[in-house]
């Protein structure tokens, strides 16, 4: 059995009036249960877009044109809209980055927490009522009994962000996606919010794919992570390997731009030069080339794989910089698989 | 909430007061005198004299207004200058009339406009889309007397399936239910014709705000079926700012309502309203006036009930 979840090749695109813009390409991770993935990279860079894909819920004008979505055995994009639904809310379930706006404001708590249990688990409305009591105590918000009978406009961002995580996990899902959870939020609540996301995954096994553009969250939360740049994944690595041994230039340009305790004062933070490529006018070759410290000319001739280049863990990377290596790990484990 | 009521209805009596005495001075600004029309144009100056002084009309402009309120104030809208009939008899007659046929009307475009309006949001961009918005310009546009003549001239008059006005057939067998509705028919689809191009515009931008909400993708997301989200997480949504827009609209039907009633001698307020003009009657006018203003006024107040009670966010304390 393979892992919970394998995106394979994936690419999304946009039609408009212009013809159709590629936001996400080549795009491969796997993910098994109770692991969490980091999906990091610069605005734009295709995180949200990727996640979309996975639930299903890109708006009209999105279509994944290539690729596979492989989700406890069963390829998402061969199911219908209707079988789609029976997963979405239910072993999949997303929570995305405005709490404030993400709750519709004329419908109680309780009324939006039951949803999805009266429609996935076919509670009694009275059963999922009590469940949804439960679970908005699970999340640590107080006076449960009375906010189930409450509207959202009367909670703080961060409670209405427990409620989404609450709504996300009443159906017990294998796959949580959270898009972006704590961006809004003060750092002292994200801080909360991330810790309880970390014990709840943890304790009932959710694999989770947390998208982000702090590091620092990645550090915190992550099993592996996955870097993205201009739509694709340039690097894939476990948490540790990536922190110690980042490969690819902009995921070193990324980790530069963080901010070290201790570090001298003046020490400046280095931020990466130049800005991501439009959609419609990617470069061909590498799509860093421009913002590249260490560009070669084949840079600018060729695209780059994204290829195991260490023989010891996982750690894939998307830049000739390691072709040497990749070979040599190509090269072993043909000799490992011909013995 | 009874004191946010009673504080809006007290707030609302200078502005009712300021309504009526723009009325009174702009009604005062016509040409020529109620006596004109009253009298044979034959007769003496002398008696016209005596015959406006017997209506108050020779005393200063301010004082008729004063012994006017001060009736009011009495409950007593006072006599009609032409027919001497109380002018709340004379509006009292005319009141049912004008609240059927606004009523049918305002209930027919709401029945066409909202699912119309939220089909439009929902396949927005498409032709079926365009054909609404076209349709609902088309609604808009045309004028009430153009619409009424031409359909007076084809129903009526070219196929001879309509009547071309009046509540019953005069004379005919007695209003039977259907010689009612067949008079109805005709300035219900002039009346309605603009408010639903106006209301379809509004159902549907409002939809398609509601539709793109960050709330709706949250409902996608468990897995609701697109029907649920529709009706369940846009509609209720899209429908609060419509409050509004129906009140709004109250104003512009009690104008169309004059047109048409006239176009198809219905006889209602807005009929009363013309002959009123036409004859000085300055006592049913204001009569007449008093009443739209409070109509309107009413709706509003009704509005921000309606409004407590649909959006939670609101509180009037
Ligand atoms: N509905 C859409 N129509 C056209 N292009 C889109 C649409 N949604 C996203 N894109 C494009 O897809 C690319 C990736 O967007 P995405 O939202 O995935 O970025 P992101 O990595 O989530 O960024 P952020 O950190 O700002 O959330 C962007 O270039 C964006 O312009
Ligand atoms: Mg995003």
């Amino acid at each position: 059995m393979g892992s919970l979840l394998q995106v394979r090749g994936l690419r999304t695109e946009f039609g408009s009036d212009a013809g159709s813009a590629v936001a996400v390409d080549e795009v491969s991770f796997d993910l098994d249960r109770g692991e969490t993935i980091c999906l990091v990279g610069e605005s734009g860079s295709g995180k949200s877009v990727t996640a979309l894909s996975i639930m299903g819920l890109l708006p009209r004008n999105g279509r994944v044109t290539d690729g596979e979505i492989r989700f406890d055995d069963v390829s998402l994009l061969d199911l219908s809209e209707p079988e789609m639904r029976e997963n979405r809310g239910n072993s999949l379930a997303m929570i995305f980055q405005e709490p404030m706006t993400s709750l519709n404001p004329v419908l109680t708590i309780g009324d939006q927490l039951t949803e999805g249990m009266l429609l996935h688990l076919g509670l009694s409305r009275q059963d999922a009522a009590k469940r949804a009591v439960e679970l908005l105590e699970l999340v640590g918000v107080p006076r449960a009994e009375q906010i189930v009978r409450d509207y959202p406009h009367r909670l703080s961002g961060g409670m209405r962000q427990r409620v989404m995580i609450a709504m996300a996990l009443s159906c017990s899902p294998a796959l949580l996606v959270a898009d972006e959870p704590t961006t809004a939020l003060d750092v002292t609540i994200q801080a909360q919010i991330l810790a309880l996301m970390k014990r709840l995954a943890a304790a009932s096994q959710t694999a989770t794919i947390l998208i982000t553009h702090d590091l620092g969250v990645v550090a915190e939360m992550a099993d592996k992570v996955a870097v993205m740049y201009a739509g694709q994944v340039v690097e894939e690595a476990d948490v540790f390997e990536l922190f110690d041994h980042p490969r690819h230039p902009y995921t070193v340009g990324l980790m530069k731009s963080i901010p070290h305790l201790g570090a001298d004062d003046d020490a400046r933070l280095e931020s990466i030069p130049g800005s991501v490529p439009a959609l419609a006018n990617m470069p061909s070759g590498c799509r860093f080339q421009d913002r590249c410290p260490s560009v070669m000319d084949r840079c600018r001739a060729e695209r780059p794989d994204l290829l195991e280049t260490s023989t010891t863990g996982k750690h894939l990377v998307r830049c000739f910089l390691y072709s040497g290596e990749q070979a040599a790990v190509r090269d072993e484990t043909t000799t490992a698989v011909a013995s | 909430m009874t004191t946010y009521i009673i504080r809006r209805i007290l707030i609302s009596i200078p502005v009712l007061l300021g309504v009526t005495v723009l009325n009174f001075f702009i009604v005062q600004l016509a040409p020529g005198s109620p006596a004109d029309l009253y009298l044979d144009p034959n007769a003496s100056p002398d008696y016209k004299e005596r015959v406006e002084a017997a209506l108050g009309l020779d005393q200063p402009i301010i004082v008729q207004y004063l012994n006017w309120l001060g009736q009011l104030l009495r409950g007593d809208l006072g006599l009609s200058y032409v027919s001497r009939a109380p002018v709340a008899d004379v509006i009292g007659a005319r009141i049912g009339p004008t609240l059927l046929l606004m009523g049918a009307s305002l209930v027919v475009a709401y029945a066409i406009a909202v699912p119309v309006g939220i089909l439009a949001a929902r396949r927005k961009g498409t032709w079926a889309d365009y054909t609404v918005v076209g349709g609902a310009f088309f609604g808009v546009s045309v004028p009430n007397f153009f619409l009424g003549l031409g359909l007076i001239y084809i129903f009526s008059l070219q196929l001879g399936w309509l009547p071309t006005g009046n509540m019953v057939t005069i004379g005919g067998g007695g209003g039977g239910l259907w010689d009612g509705l067949s008079h109805l028919i005709l300035p219900v689809i002039v009346l309605s014709t603009a408010i639903a191009g106006n209301m379809v515009r509004y159902v549907r931008s409002s939809m398609v705000d509601a539709l793109s909400e960050d709330y709706i993708r949250t409902a996608h997301a468990k897995g609701l079926a697109p029907g649920v989200v529709t009706r369940k997480h846009a509609l209720r949504n899209a429908l609060i700012p419509l409050v509004t827009v129906l009140t709004v609209d109250l104003a512009g039907l009690l104008g169309g309502a004059v047109v048409t009633e006239q176009i198809f001698q219905w006889p209602g307020l807005g009929m009363l309203t013309i002959q009123a003009i036409s004859s000085r009657d300055y006592s049913v006018l204001m009569g007449v006036n008093l009443i739209a203003a409070l109509a309107v006024f009413g709706a509003n107040l009704l509005a921000d009930i309606v409004y407590a009670v649909v959006d939670p966010r609101i509180e009037y304390s």
